[in-house]
């Protein structure tokens, strides 16, 4: 692959995925509320969702993890821990192979669910039926160079990538260079991925970010919002822990602009 | 104390006649869209029977309202919040759609359409959601309309609890009853407490709770958490939905559309006063038959100076304090105690509230199957219909159903002894703990309910949070995204599938 395509494909575009990905799920959160969703559809067929969907979704935030560790957290830090590098291919693939097998089965249930029951089909969109497919051929790429590392487990190869994941984040114009004599199943991993981040804010993945984590540190349970913005600096609610008066969540009049 | 005031609504189910007007409007109003054609934030069930959807009282299957713990608190039946969230990618306590019904449209082009022939052309089902033909339509949103179907699978309604089984069937032919549902509108919403968005809201100034359907995210929690099923997932927009207590029209001082359009004027609407700060120790009662007197406990005498003050000094309006005077939800459910809460056992604290029919005793007692005290019908003989009224309204507790019972007989009586007789008898009055006072007004507000008795709703003072200048030329209601409907044609982001229009019998 020539030096210029290799820039062009790993110096460049990754920060059009990235430009696209944070600026457009930006937009979308501060234009599109109503359209922020899960997009569930589990109301219209149970089947297969169980299995297909907590598989799909345990399996793909333990690979989500593993890459973001695995890519992001500095070498000498790993270095200072003791951890060699063949260790942590080696952990890499145990783990992230178990992880993404079960990814693999349940995208594979939930991917039969949606193209072939005709509730579900007939409901998708465009962008709900090709983001699966795109995570589909992801996840097989993904668990495809498992074998191609098998090949040396000495852990160079994957140095290499951490060296251009943070050279891309810490804005290195050559970081492009750490990739470009990779086995070609990489780089379509690579290419793959940062296209995925490219449609995010365009499908439904933008939920990613909605993950509601925060209702364990809500205090009780209920939320109570009142309208009387006069009297919320003066009256205070207390915190009680339970029930109703247990939060206040002070909404500001709406006020919508003439279109 | 902290005293907050709430639009609640009673309904007289003795006089319900199940017609379905309240559900038609309403469904004609708020959901005839897409996504939402199964769900009806108002619908009338015939009792005894599963409803709709299948089984929702049965909260062993579907695990919705409150369960008390043993350290005397009080969390989701789901779960802890942990166990909701790990529940997140697959809610196992969501009912599928063929639970409450899958909607059904039918071919009526063809009926203009059909070429000469020897049978006449029928208009054939046809599903909303895929489009495709639906040989055999197998449920839906009233199936079992006055008594439809076996006895057998209507059995399974678990408010036959504590009844005998072997007399299940003499108990068919005497008892139907219908039982109009919406929203609740709870102190104590279960859905709110499920919702991992903290998007579903009560709202301080008048009790109703919402969705905001900017912040919904489609976890599709409180569906569940919803012991009275009534919030429905949208499946075409992806966020759940429910009654809103006609709120724009409450706002404006206008009953809700199906209180408006109610034929039988079985709906009520009016202020209750209630103290927020006892909502914890009400809804964690130890034992379930006290649920119902402990709900009584929370709401406040609108009448009572004490209160009166409170309520000022947290900001409730004056007209709502005149209101709540006047309310007739305080009358029937406080003064006359003929008024109880659905399922109080959930602990939710319902604030929709229902007068029990009396039709079970009257046909019986026509029949000459029941005892009679004096010279009233005697309630408490008929065993059978008053202990599925109390599974119903009082957590199985036949007291207060009983009493409430007597006290409309007496009016009966009592008011067929004045008009019809000519004389004032006290003692009918006596009997049931009330006066001929109370009886004279219990007959104005039940049995005459004119418009402006069964409705007393205090405008909302939107002036005190909104400037008017900044609302000009603003859109009023509408589906989240601003002005817009909820979709807009050309769209970056979540463009739904466009929908192709066919003619049915073309492609069937």
């Amino acid at each position: 692959m020539s030096n210029a395509i290799n820039y062009a494909l790993f110096g460049w575009y990754p920060y059009l995925c990235l430009t696209v990905f944070l600026l457009g799920s930006l937009l979308r959160f501060d234009r599109e509320q109503y359209t922020w969703k899960t997009g569930s559809s589990q109301l219209l067929r149970r089947r297969q969702l169980r299995w297909g969907s907590n598989l799909f979704h345990v399996g793909i935030l333990a690979i989500f993890g593993g890459h973001f560790v695995g890519l992001l957290m500095p070498i000498w830090i790993f270095d200072m821990l003791g951890i060699s590098h063949s260790f942590k291919q080696g952990l890499a693939i145990v783990v992230g192979g178990i992880a993404g097998i079960a990814c693999f089965i349940g995208i594979a249930l939930l991917a039969h669910r949606r193209l072939f029951d005709a509730r579900i089909r007939k409901t998708s969109s465009f962008g709900d039926i090709a983001i699966l497919l795109l995570l589909w051929l992801q996840l097989t790429l993904g668990l495809s160079t498992i074998f191609v590392s098998l090949g040396h487990m000495d852990g160079h190869e994957m140095v290499k990538f951490m060296n251009w994941a943070q050279g891309i984040l810490t804005l290195q114009p050559s970081a492009s260079a750490y990739v470009s004599d990779v086995h070609p199943i990489f780089k379509a991993h690579l290419f793959l991925g940062m296209t995925i981040f490219l449609v995010f804010p365009f499908t439904r993945l933008v939920h990613v970010w909605s993950a509601p984590v925060w209702y364990l540190g809500r205090p009780g349970y209920q939320v109570v919002r009142t309208r009387f913005a006069g009297r919320r600096s003066s009256t205070p609610v207390p915190a009680v822990r339970f029930p109703a008066p247990g939060r206040s969540v002070a909404t500001a009049p709406i006020r919508q602009p003439a279109e | 104390m902290k005293i907050r005031a709430q639009i609640a609504m009673v309904l007289n189910l003795d006089k319900c006649i199940g017609c379905h007007t309240c559900s038609v409007t309403c469904k004609n109003v708020w959901t005839n869209r897409e996504g939402v054609e199964y769900a009806w934030f108002n619908n009338v069930e015939t009792k005894p029977g599963v409803g709709y959807p299948k089984e929702w009282e049965n909260q062993k299957k579907w695990n919705g309202g409150w369960r008390r713990k043993k350290n005397g608190r009080i969390e989701p039946k789901m779960g802890a919040k942990w166990r909701i969230l790990a529940n997140i990618f697959a809610n196992p306590d969501l009912p599928e759609i063929d639970d409450y019904y899958e909607p059904f449209t039918f071919d009526y082009e063809h009926l203009h359409t059909a070429k000469e022939s020897k049978a006449f052309p029928t208009a054939r089902p046809r599903s909303a959601i895929t489009g495709e033909r639906m040989e055999k339509i197998e449920w839906g949103p009233n199936w079992e309309e006055i008594l439809g179907g076996e006895f057998e699978k209507r059995s399974k309604d678990v408010n036959f609890e504590g009844v005998q089984k072997d007399i299940y069937g003499q108990f068919e032919n005497t008892f139907m009853m219908y039982l109009p549902r919406l929203c609740e509108h709870c102190l104590n919403p279960a859905c709110a407490a499920v919702c991992p968005s903290g998007a579903i809201y009560k709202r301080e100034e008048d009790g109703i709770v919402l969705i905001d359907q900017d912040k919904c995210r489609g976890w599709r929690m409180c569906v569940s958490g919803c012991p009275y099923k009534k919030i429905y997932y949208n499946w075409s927009s992806g966020k759940s939905e429910k009654c809103i207590f006609c709120y724009p029209r409450i706002e404006a001082g206008q009953p809700t559309v199906c209180s408006e359009t109610c034929v039988g004027r079985i709906r009520y609407l009016g202020v209750i006063l209630y103290d927020a700060d006892r909502i914890e120790a009400a809804a964690t009662t130890p034992d379930e038959k006290d649920l119902y007197q402990a709900q009584l406990d929370v709401f406040l005498d609108p009448n009572d100076p004490a209160v009166i003050t409170q309520a000022r000094a947290d900001g409730i309006p004056d007209n709502w304090l005149e209101a709540a005077k006047l309310s007739p939800v305080w009358k029937m459910a406080m003064e006359w105690k003929i008024a109880f809460p659905l399922h109080p056992e959930y602990r939710t604290l319902p604030m929709v509230w229902y007068v029990p029919p009396l039709s079970p005793i009257q046909s019986a007692a026509a029949a000459g199957k029941m005892g009679v005290d004096g010279d009233m019908p005697d309630v408490r003989s008929l065993r059978i219909p008053l202990q599925y009224l109390a599974n119903l309204l009082t957590a199985g507790k036949e007291e207060p159903v009983a009493l409430a019972l007597e006290r409309m007989l007496a009016m009966r009586s009592y008011m067929r002894a004045k008009t019809i007789d000519g004389r004032l008898d006290e003692a009918i009055a006596a009997r049931v703990g009330l006066t001929g006072a109370a009886i004279d007004e219990m007959y104005k507000v039940m049995a005459i309910a004119n418009y402006e008795d069964r409705f007393v709703i205090p405008t909302a003072h939107r002036e005190w949070s909104e400037d008017a200048q900044d609302m000009r030329g603003s859109c009023g209601f509408s589906f989240g995204n601003g002005c817009s409907g909820g979709s807009t044609e050309t769209n970056l982001f979540g463009t739904k599938q466009a929908k192709r229009p066919t003619n049915p019998m073309e492609i069937a």
